[in-house]
């Protein structure tokens, strides 16, 4: 009690809320992890760690650009297309416009690439914040429309033939970690910083659970919900830099099929649909356990049509459980 | 805009409408083949499928709910009543088929109202989950083979209507009457029917709907398994057109369905919506590709226009919200 009331900001508080979520993801983990290694021959290799560890990434990123919204009290269901639009703008500017610039080209375009993923989210934000449509229709509107630009764009067709250095990004690892691993941990090691750490991520989780409260103790609503979309592109843009460079290609549809299980990682790990609710390391921990069930069944010879539909009993059952629990708003 | 509507009396459905007759208007001057009534029948013959999906969604969508997993649904559909009918049931007909189609489409619709009702699990999380359920486990179970050799009696279309026009005739098929007939059924119950208006109530607020002596679980068994038989029936109708069943021919419908049902008026809070309005939804994105697509427009921009007009739709039936809010108050 000697704290001053002004300096709350103790990481015990704000990580400690959520230990229940954490150890129920945690335990998930270990229970699957100790399932299938049971079961599934050869799930104890390093090389299916380092596959598992390879295929994280792409749903990781997304997931988390959906994470952001969700704990703000709505959804981006343009992810998966921002990513797209963000891949192409880098590929065609490293095969176009950027190709002379020599080893200064795939650098910039990267960055091109993430401002643009980031000014289609910073677009919805805007439509989100001042116009007050519900984000799910304003992101689908987006998501359709972001899909008609890559295809206008595209011609239906792919771009691939990336210069060496996306493959060294794509499947190089450091120090026995696959890049885009670590580039996944490090973007949701950032997101936690933002989330639990700065002022921002207090009023992300403010507006979530009561936005007219928010507004009315003189946070500037309109501006955290921009920067929420505009976190939400930037993340869907990282994506769409791994998957082209995992793919070496890049085409308009790539990953659409990630877009729900995106959204169903992010309820498993104990966000709020209505908002307000949900960590950064319940959904790596969730995701994780989804990749281990994924690979797992892979190995023991079941289809990956059949890991999907466990995933949906996993999600159906796991709310079912948790649903007594949750603040209905 | 919300003040100028309720003003002027007019509604989503009269300004779609409007919309509709001025853009149907503009692509009649300028191209020959617009304003023919081949492309109508076409038009109303393609869209069938698309319509029955949007009448049953609306219904959810005015229970307050949302439903992702419709068009898996009748994915599912699909295969089950066609492998039901050609390997036990010797072929079937018609009315069998109908009948079998509704009822798979119902029970799966239901599954998901038992898991929202029972377990209050909010309608977003059961459908996404039911969605990759259903999905998984038809493409686990049919190994993504695709059936084509349907019975005769899906196989044939049926002509309802044919009139001789310029060139060659004009047809219209049996699934447009099959659509009006859904669309009917789901517009009387909604708007004629004491039920009908306990849907609309407990959309707006389901609080105050069970006080009031509404049995919630009626509502919830009957917006989605309607949305179920619905899909059932537009399952059927879809295999009949395209004469064969893809088991990934459906997925990815839902969410541009979604979206035509939210331009006919239907909100995601609940309580809004009409039939007409979903219908008149579907009937704008299907006129604006058809006129692109007369225009000469190359196919790969449709869906980038389409995009644009539901995000300029949005934006402008909630332009309310942008005037001061001592003016919005007396509205609400």
């Amino acid at each position: 009690m000697n704290n001053p009331l002004n300096t709350p900001s103790r990481a015990g508080i704000r990580l400690g809320g959520d230990t229940i979520e954490v150890m129920v993801m945690m335990a998930l983990l270990i229970i699957s992890i100790v399932f299938f290694s049971l079961l599934a021959p050869g799930f104890l290799s390093a090389t299916n760690f380092s596959s598992m560890s390879m295929q994280l990434p792409e749903l990781g990123l997304l997931s988390l650009a959906m994470l952001v919204p969700i704990i703000s009290g709505g959804l981006n269901l343009s992810v998966t297309f921002t990513a797209n639009i963000a891949g192409l703008t880098t590929a065609w500017l490293v095969q176009g416009l950027l190709a002379g610039v020599g080893i200064l080209s795939v650098p910039m375009a990267i960055m091109v690439g993430l401002v643009v993923g980031a000014a289609a989210g910073f677009i919805i934000g805007i439509i989100v914040a001042y116009v007050g449509a519900h984000p799910i229709l304003v992101s689908l509107g987006a998501m359709i429309f972001l899909q008609g630009v890559g295809e206008f764009l595209t011609r239906g067709g792919g771009i691939s033939g990336m210069p060496e250095v996306f493959q060294t990004i794509g499947s190089g690892s450091f120090l026995g970690v696959p890049i885009p691993m670590l580039i996944f941990l490090t973007a949701a090691a950032g997101l936690m910083y933002v989330m639990h750490f700065t002022r921002i991520g207090f009023s992300i989780y403010m507006l979530g659970s009561n936005p007219r409260a928010t507004e009315y103790s003189g946070i500037n609503v309109k501006r955290v919900l921009i920067t929420v979309y505009t976190i939400s592109g930037l993340l869907a843009g990282l994506a769409g830099m791994v998957m082209l460079a995992r793919f070496n290609s890049v085409r308009v549809g790539h990953g659409e099929s990630y877009l729900l299980i995106t959204v169903l990682a992010c309820f498993l790990a104990g966000a709020n649909p209505f908002g307000g609710f949900g960590r950064v390391l319940p959904l790596v921990l969730g995701l994780m356990s989804l990749q281990v069930i994924a690979s797992g069944m892979n190995l023991m010879g079941a289809s990956q049509h059949l890991a999907t539909a466990v995933w949906g009993a996993f999600l159906i059952i796991v709310m079912a459980l948790r649903m007594p629990f949750i603040k209905q708003s | 805009m919300r003040n100028l509507l309720s003003r002027t009396r007019l509604g989503t459905e009269g300004v779609l409408l409007g919309i509709i007759l001025a853009l149907s208007i503009v692509l009649a001057l300028t191209t020959d083949s617009f304003l023919t009534l081949q492309n109508l029948f076409d038009l109303l013959n393609n869209q069938s499928v698309n319509i029955i999906f949007a009448v049953g969604l609306v219904v959810v969508l005015i229970a307050g709910g949302i439903d992702i997993s419709f068009a898996v649904a009748a994915s599912v559909v699909q295969y089950v009543v066609m492998t039901l009918l050609i390997d036990t049931l010797g072929g079937g007909s018609w009315p069998l088929g109908i009948l079998l189609s509704m009822l798979v489409g119902t029970l799966l619709g239901l599954f998901n109202a038992l898991l929202i009702h029972r377990f209050r699990i909010v309608s977003i999380i059961v459908t996404i989950g039911t969605f990759n359920l259903f999905f998984g486990l038809l493409m686990y179970f049919t190994g993504g083979v695709s059936i084509y050799d349907i019975p005769d009696w899906l196989y044939y279309s049926i002509p309802l209507l044919n009139l001789p026009a310029e060139r060659g005739s004009a047809t219209l098929y049996f699934p447009v009457a099959v659509m009006a007939v859904m669309v009917m059924l789901t517009w009387f119950i909604l708007a004629r029917t004491g039920f009908g208006r306990a849907v609309y109530g407990f959309g707006s607020s389901p609080e105050a709907a069970r006080r009031s002596g509404v049995s919630v679980w009626k509502i919830h068994a009957f917006a989605y398994g309607w949305l179920g038989l619905c899909a059932g029936v537009a399952g059927l109708m879809q295999a009949h057109i395209v004469q064969e069943v893809v088991p990934n021919a459906l997925i990815g419908q839902e969410l541009p369905i979604l979206a035509a049902v939210v331009l006919g008026g239907a909100t995601l809070g609940g309580g809004r919506g009409s039939v007409l309005g979903a219908v008149l939804g579907v009937l704008l994105l299907a006129v604006v590709q058809n006129g692109l697509n007369l225009l000469g427009v190359t196919p790969y921009a449709f869906r980038m226009i389409v995009g644009l007009i539901i995000l300029i739709a949005i934006t402008t039936s909630n332009l309310g919200n942008l005037l001061p809010r001592s003016t919005r108050a007396q509205n609400v």
